[in-house]
């Protein structure tokens, strides 16, 4: 790893400002991902930016029909917390399998979705869910947030400070994992929301997390895992790599997306 | 460079690091508690594994300076003198380890593990040693081990 | 623990000694050593799989902050790096063995390959100044791919012309293809043997040091062969003298086999010690492991077995390239020869047997002994080729293997591959192993899974392994350079304590425990008197180390041998004492006594009677109770049994879980169930891992694809049942105590079982052949084509 400037500011406000100082700053959640980055020398900020001092992205809460969790919120405690379990158990539950018990008690959802790794779970929730996420100075939704492989809508110096979920009636998700390193190879979140059905699809695009429109349509009138029979995703645009072609993936989000209609009840 | 300071094995310890310095070689190094192992460098082994207030962490994905003021526990802080922790004892009775390297993690996992479901079934102590890997044991006799282990905290 | 909780001897589940150190973080491994005024060495490695190597700029690394110094293979002028085994072709040519230089010499021939290094007072010093050596380099086409190795288009060493190093073969030829041709029927494979990457948790590590004063050189080293490597060293690489070189292997992390070589960065942190006289440390992160760790397996086979009518094995014919990697390592050139096609007859009664190996550089890393080393391959081949005989003919699969059993009064039992077996019981094995999978159940368990849209299957291996490495007149007359006993030294102290010096060594087998077990018994002391010391060449006088399932079988006899002197020369101390002649001292339960009198000492009053003499007669009877012994074993041991297991197919997916795994084995005598068992279970979750999850992948550049853990998968513990676990015994006939070996059978009988119960569970859908490893993409693939 290369040597850097260590900060810790206490607000948010202070972070953005420092992020905006610094010449190439990096926040820092639960490090889970930039540190075995930065210790394989592929990234060599100028300056880190500790966010655990910053007690206003902590904290979970339930209203109105949505839960609402702070950035800096360990996989953990969203897998533990009673409200995401009471609003949306499919989240808690998928939050509960990320990676291992030592990665979900550092790793937090906001570095999980700033990253937007193309097989990491939480971006599939956010889209089936059709979350908003808010950041120190405005609110995306979820559709226009994932922008491409570990790219983003946010700036540079831009701060994810909480992630509103609203509450589905039905969801779940179903998570195929890649042998080696537990992350998705596929992993289909399904939800059928106020806007009705959604089905996000991680860990097959070339291009990240993406919905199948056409599963949706079928869902929509008919929640239910019969209604997917003739519904199937194209090879095109999914990735082929070592453990997985591209019509395998294909394969597989056909007999996951039932599957996690069928949990969904 | 940044001072550290930190409470290890129940003892205020602290140490002028890098920023980059990371916490297990702040461990191993400065502190020369070599039993906190790395075999790794992907985060993906769990031989490093600690405890940091209470909670595991990989302390090889983890800074010296992330810790300020933490209260961290690693292998050496486990046994209460010549007595081991229910849970070393249980490896030691059910031969849950050959080579020893995976062994402090694998124990300090198992802890958690134990301190958070007093009663794991094999299936869920398969789970939650999901991120720790031992090539010797095919795990059959870690398993047994942390069920006692679990059995014998609780008791 | 069988024999109440007192018991400590031989077939005791003695608690391990060494636990308590591992478990309260006090182990001891190379890297938690530090040497006063260290410095830490980072070896720059080649980014391609073959290159020319115009320049090498190492000016500005020179100068770079903390810099202590920097080499290259223009500095490092040294001998090559040796191979030990040698194997001539069938033509009578010796193999072809290039140059294996520590520090690339011009070329590099593998992605990992050692280019330079540099040396600083702090690690990450290193790396940053390694980041500014300019090495230009003329990119060359690589050769990766077996099969286009073989077609001798791109050569890995351009010197000696072709890319095999031999052409090797065993059995008569025409005399086979006689017997495929009158027979019933024949069923042939294509084989692949996967490639893997060992990983032992503990990572590779190495402190040279040197010592001003006495000009002595010490080199810790993650071994299992302290010995060896200093040979190696210091006679081929090195120059350095016995006397002035020290090895220091001390706790290790798990080896499999990995850990027996003399690599590159040993040699070249104990020569860069000497020109610095500081000392360096080197440890391997793991994305170098797996690039310069030796891998395991990587064969490619066709082979033909010939039945009669009655479903009798006539005959075998077997061809297989097996791959090297870029140079010859220590153990390379044996695995594919003598421990993979002289146990090809596996436990059967085939009369006839062919077997040509090629050996094959490719430009990948070495490839050398893995756990099993040569016998999984065998095994494998051999398993899945019985179980398609069987498909193909209609027999039952455990009926067509009693037919072909070598029945346990053949012993001893000549086989048409050199080898001679000299005990064993196949039935005895096979049927415990049919109850405790309870077999009889099993169409009941299938029928359940039907219901839940599951396919299950039952596969069997009955598998047999030659262990014991090795009787030196037939190693010597396999080519082997050096003879491969072993040797112990038993020193009883004058309190009565004892310390067991033995050339063995342990980094998970629990040696400390097992061979405390053996001296205890046989000299009737409490285990906790006894130490056992290995691992360090200033320690131990000599030894070959641990590897092929030697330890007890080679190394525990040469600990009887020399314990065995202890007694005699004891029993004369004893004699002279209580004035009787020694052939009239009995020795038992720690006593010596006067053969029908109650005249006796205890050991601890022989002990002490040994170092504080005052009227030992001095021709006849010298002071001091210091003993030590050589051993080397009259045969190979020949551990056997049968693997059982049952798999549960997820057909939409193909995610394969193993449901239920049986393992009985024949090891020979058990010192200690515990350890035996521990033993089998890795072993088991080894091949587990081999049959279902690790698959090493190169691309057409010879870049690594599976080079961390985030892609090569490594068994996990939810990727694994709890295994039923049993021994069955038959006494190796030619050492005093019995013992074969355990270290490696799980890890050979495992994997066919497994893919003939992947096989068996979709065989109704028309699939006849799964590759290994059997990843879920993979079965659902097999599932596909055999749809279309
Ligand atoms: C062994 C292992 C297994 C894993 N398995 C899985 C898995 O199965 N599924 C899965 O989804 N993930 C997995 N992960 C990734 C894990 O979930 C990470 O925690 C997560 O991707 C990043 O979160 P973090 O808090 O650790 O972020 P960090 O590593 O600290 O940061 C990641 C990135 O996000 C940025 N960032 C962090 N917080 C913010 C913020 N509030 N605003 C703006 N930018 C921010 C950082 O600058 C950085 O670029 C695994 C990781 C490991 C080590
Ligand atoms: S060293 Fe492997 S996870 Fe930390
Ligand atoms: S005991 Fe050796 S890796 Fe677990």
């Amino acid at each position: 790893m290369y040597d850097f400037n260590y900060q810790k500011p206490s607000s948010v406000a202070d972070a953005v400002n420092a992020m905006k100082a610094a010449s190439d700053g990096k926040v820092l959640a639960g490090g889970q991902t930039l540190l075995p980055t930065m210790k394989q020398r592929l990234a060599s900020p100028s300056d880190v930016v500790d966010l655990a001092g910053c007690g206003d992205l902590s904290g979970i809460s339930a209203s109105g029909g949505s839960v609402t969790i702070g950035a800096m919120c360990t996989h953990a405690a969203v897998a533990g917390s009673s409200d995401v379990k009471g609003a949306i158990p499919a989240l808690a539950a998928m939050a509960g399998d990320i990676g291992d018990p030592a990665v979900r008690a550092r790793g937090t959802i906001g570095g999980s979705i700033a990253n937007n790794d193309p097989a990491a779970d939480y971006p599939a929730a956010c889209v089936a869910l059709g979350a908003t996420i808010k950041t120190d100075r405005r609110e995306i939704s979820a559709d226009d947030f994932f922008t491409g492989l570990f790219d983003t809508a946010l700036a540079e110096d831009e701060i994810i400070v909480s992630v509103s979920f609203p509450a589905a009636s039905k969801a779940a998700y179903e998570k195929f994992k890649q042998p080696a390193s537990r992350f998705a190879l596929v992993g289909v979140f399904v939800a059928q929301g106020s806007g009705g059905a959604r089905v996000a699809v991680t860990g097959a695009g070339e291009n990240g997390v993406f919905r199948v429109s056409a599963m949706e349509s079928a869902l929509s009138g008919n929640f239910s895992a019969g209604a997917l029979d003739g519904a199937s995703v194209s090879a095109d645009g999914l990735n082929s790599d070592i453990h997985a072609q591209a019509d395998y993936r294909a394969h597989l989000v056909g007999v996951l997306a039932k599957r996690a209609v069928a949990a969904a009840g | 460079m940044p001072t550290v300071s930190m409470t290890v094995n129940g003892k205020a310890v602290s140490g002028e690091v890098e920023s980059r310095t990371l916490l297990v070689q702040f461990i191993r190094e400065h502190l020369e508690l070599t039993g906190t192992h790395v075999g790794c460098d992907t985060s993906q082994c769990g031989a490093c594994v600690v405890h940091v207030n209470g909670e595991v962490a990989k302390s090889c994905t983890m800074l010296a300076v992330q810790a300020e003021g933490a209260n961290v526990t690693t292998i050496e802080g486990l046994a209460n003198g010549d007595d081991l922790h229910p849970m070393q004892e249980a490896f030691r009775n059910n031969h849950g380890l050959q080579c020893g390297f995976c062994t402090p993690g694998m124990v300090m996992t198992a802890v958690d593990l134990a301190n958070k479901n007093k009663n794991p079934s094999e299936q869920q102590i398969r789970e939650g040693l999901e991120g720790n890997i031992c090539r010797c044991t095919g795990y059959h006799n870690i398993v047994k081990s942390v069920a006692e282990g679990a059995r014998n905290m609780g008791g | 623990m069988p024999d109440g909780a007192t018991n400590t001897g031989i077939g005791a589940s003695v608690k391990r000694v060494e636990d308590k150190r591992f478990l309260t973080g006090k182990g001891n491994y190379v890297d938690d050593i530090n040497r006063p005024g260290q410095t830490y060495a980072y070896i720059l490695r080649s980014p391609h799989a073959h290159a020319k190597i115009n320049s090498i700029d190492t000016s500005a690394a020179k100068s770079a902050s903390g810099v202590v110094a920097v080499f290259t293979g223009e500095d490092m002028q040294v001998g090559s790096i040796p191979c030990g085994w040698q194997v001539d072709s069938a033509d009578g040519t010796p193999m072809r063995e290039p140059g294996h230089p520590a520090l690339a010499q011009g070329k590099v021939r593998y992605v990992g390959d050692q280019v330079a290094i540099v040396i600083a007072d702090t690690l990450d010093q290193a790396k940053d100044a390694a980041e500014k050596i300019n090495v230009d380099y003329t990119p060359l086409k690589a050769v990766v791919d077996l099969r286009d190795a073989l077609a001798d288009t791109t050569l890995v060493h351009d010197e000696i012309e072709t890319n095999i190093s031999y052409d090797w073969a065993i059995g008569d030829k025409a005399e086979v293809d006689a017997v495929f041709d009158g027979a019933a029927h024949v069923t042939k494979m294509d084989i692949v043997n996967n490639r893997l990457i060992p990983n032992a948790m503990e990572p590779r590590a190495a402190i040279g040091d040197f010592d001003r004063a006495s000009g002595e050189y010490t080199l810790y080293t993650t071994t299992q062969n302290p010995h060896v490597i200093r040979l190696l060293m210091g006679a081929f690489v090195l120059s350095i003298p016995e006397h002035k070189l020290r090895v220091v292997a001390p706790d290790v992390g798990g080896g499999f086999g990995s850990k027996i070589f003399h690599y590159a960065e040993e040699a070249i942190t104990t020569w860069a010690a000497g020109q610095i006289a500081r000392p360096i440390k080197w440890t391997a992160e793991r994305s170098e492991s797996f690039i310069t760790d030796a891998h395991g397996r990587d064969h490619l086979s066709h082979a033909e077995l010939a039945l009669d009518a009655n479903g009798k094995f006539l005959g075998l014919r077997v061809e297989t390239a097996a791959n090297m990697g870029a140079y010859l390592s220590t153990f390379a050139s044996a695995v594919p020869t003598y421990l993979h096609a002289t146990l090809l007859a596996g436990v059967y009664t085939t009369p006839v047997i062919y077997c040509n190996i090629k050996a094959v550089f490719t430009n990948t890393v070495p490839v050398d002994a893995y756990r099993g080393a040569g016998r999984p391959e065998a095994s494998y081949l051999l398993e899945r080729l019985v179980d398609r005989a069987a498909r193909e003919t209609g027999l039952d699969q455990v009926d067509i293997r009693r037919r072909n059993f070598i029945p346990s009064d053949a012993f001893p039992y000549q086989t048409p591959v050199a080898l001679a077996y000299d005990s064993g019981d196949y039935e005895a094995t096979l049927s415990s192993a049919l109850k405790l999978a309870e077999v009889d159940g099993f169409a009941a368990r299938k029928a359940e899974a039907a219901g839940r849209g599951k396919k299950r299957g039952l596969g069997y291996s009955t598998y047999i392994e030659a262990c014991g490495v090795a009787p030196s007149a037939v190693a010597g007359a396999l080519g082997a350079r050096a003879g491969l006993y072993e040797s112990a030294e038993v020193r009883v102290h004058p309190t009565g304590s004892v310390t067991v010096f033995t050339g063995s060594h342990s980094h998970g087998q629990g040696h400390e425990t097992t061979f405390a077990q053996l001296v205890s018994d046989q000299l009737g002391i409490p285990i906790e008197n006894v130490d056992i010391s290995h691992g360090d060449t200033g320690k131990v006088q000599f030894g070959m180390g641990t590897y092929g399932s030697r330890s007890l079988a080679v190394g525990g006899e040469a600990i009887v041998k020399a314990t065995d002197k202890i007694i005699s020369k004891a029993k004369k101390i004893a004699a002279h004492v209580l004035e009787a002649s020694a052939e009239d001292i009995e020795f038992a339960g720690g006593n010596f006594t006067v053969a029908g009198t109650d005249r006796s000492m205890a050991f601890g009053e022989v002990a002490l009677t040994a170092y504080v003499p005052h009227n030992f007669p001095h021709e006849e009877l010298e002071p001091g109770l210091d003993e030590t012994a050589f051993y080397d074993p009259a045969n190979f041991t020949f551990p056997g049994g049968c693997h059982i297991c049952e798999v549960e197919v997820d057909p939409d997916t193909g995610t394969v879980e193993v449901v239920s795994f049986t393992a009985v084995d024949d090891v020979g005598r058990v010192i200690n169930p515990m350890i035996v068992e521990g033993q089998v279970h890795g072993g088991v979750a080894q091949g587990i891992g081999q049959a279902l999850l690790e698959g090493c992948s190169y691309d057409e550049d010879g870049q690594l694809l599976t080079g961390s853990f985030m892609d090569y998968a490594m068994p996990r513990a939810h990727n694994l049942p709890s295994f039923k676990v049993a021994t069955e015994e038959t006494l190796c006939a030619h050492n005093s105590l019995g013992v074969k070996g355990c270290g490696e059978v799980g890890a050979i009988g495992s994997p066919p079982a497994v893919i003939n119960a992947v096989v068996d569970a979709l065989a109704d859908m028309g699939v006849t052949d799964v590759a290994m490893p059997a990843t879920p993409q993979t079965v659902w693939r097999a599932i596909q084509t055999a749809k279309s």
